[in-house]
């Protein structure tokens, strides 16, 4: 792994840190919306599985270290240890995915397969592992946990709306990216 | 803003090393999981306040490392006393305070640098699965330092975006973030390999 790619990795990592420093919104259901999540779905679709994978690995370990670097000025092992830690390991996991599924189709992406890429590795799997998280530490059923997070799923819709927007933007204004490295 | 939540001091446990404060760390969030009854919690409770009196932190930075997870706490408890029973919902609560407070335990009595210390050594682990520990280390100190950087780039453009009257468009700022982003990668990739750097 070359130096560009190690930049390329803390870059990323860094930013989404810097996602965190958005102010939340709320949505009229009462839930925030924070868009650090956005993080590892822009990871993954702009420098592909790799290294994007490597990237949100990075930042859970600054977490893991003690770098307030969540949203809200949150760090440390107890956000690891808390309910919604299960949401967080599954990033790397999310950015993988979407990167793979970017670099195998990327001659014959169209905003359909790119919305099915981000909701798989975004959504589905990212919620496949919290919710299990969930009910474990919570001491819930698994349906019970998967009935409570479904108040995210609306701002998670908006923010893989605003990750189809921005990826293809980012495509267009900056073409030299090579997602495959 | 404070960057890390390390607390200078001299006690018995600012002295213990990082690394067994780590494992101690796992093996008593295991022990969590398959113990489930008040008293074992309770000593639990009352040995984790002993130790933060040990260590001279004041009651109103232990309520500092808990006021975060309140919302979350609040959120599990009326959802055990609604399809459990209080017993049930005050238990899980307790074990999740005393993970919480454990953790924030381990953060406050070690620095950062220790810790990172740890991990490096225990990724050397894995150099022979392919993770070259020095890269890791670089990839975090370079992250730490973009950290700044990438948030004073997203005020300049905001500023900019602004001045046009775009300042309500999320994608007007991340646009231009992303770009100046992916550039800069190159000329800092450039920069590093001119001056030889090789971990």
């Amino acid at each position: 792994m070359n130096s560009k790619n190690i930049v390329y990795i803390a870059l990323f990592s860094a930013l989404t840190t810097a996602l965190g420093l958005f102010p939340p919104l709320t949505l009229p259901i009462g839930v925030p919306l924070t868009a650090q999540s956005i993080g590892c779905m822009l990871a993954g679709s702009i420098i592909g599985a790799k290294r994007g994978s490597i990237a949100l690995c990075i930042y859970i370990l600054l977490i893991v270290i003690g770098f307030p670097v969540l949203a809200g000025g949150k760090g440390g092992l107890g956000v690891m240890l808390s309910p919604s830690g299960g949401f967080i390991l599954a990033w790397p996991l999310a950015a993988g995915l979407i990167g793979y599924l970017y670099e195998k189709n990327l001659r014959s992406l169209t905003i359909i397969k790119e919305a099915c890429f981000i909701v798989l590795g975004g959504i589905v799997l990212v919620y496949a592992i919290g919710i299990p998280w969930v009910a474990v530490f919570a001491e819930l059923s698994l349906y019970q946990a998967a009935v409570g997070t479904l108040f995210f799923l609306p701002g998670d819709i908006v923010k893989v709306i605003l990750v189809i927007f921005v990826t293809r933007l980012i495509r267009r204004a900056y073409p030299s990216i090579d997602i495959k490295n | 803003m404070n960057f890390t939540e390390y607390i200078p001091g001299n006690s018995f446990i600012h002295r213990i090393l990082p690394k067994y404060k780590l494992l101690m760390l796992v093996f008593i969030s295991i022990l969590l999981l398959v113990f489930s009854s008040f008293i074992a919690y309770g000593l639990m409770l009352f040995c984790l306040l002993c130790l933060y009196i040990l260590t001279h932190i004041s009651i109103n930075l232990i309520w500092k490392q808990l006021k975060p997870f309140i919302l979350v706490l609040c959120v599990i408890f009326i959802a055990q006393l609604f399809f459990s029973s209080w017993q049930s919902a005050v238990l899980v609560i307790m074990r999740l305070v005393i993970l919480l407070l454990m953790a924030a335990l381990v953060m406050l009595t070690t620095r950062s640098s220790d810790i990172l210390d740890v991990l490096e050594k225990a990724l050397s682990g894995l150099r022979y699965v392919g993770i070259n520990p020095a890269k890791v280390s670089f990839a975090i100190s370079l992250s730490l330092r973009f950290i700044p950087v990438i948030a004073a780039i997203t005020s300049e453009i905001k500023e900019a975006q602004r001045a046009r009257g775009l300042e309500s468009s999320i994608i007007a700022i991340a646009i231009p973030l992303i770009v100046k982003i992916l550039k800069m990668a190159d000329d800092i990739a450039a920069a590093i390999e001119a001056r030889s750097y090789n971990p």
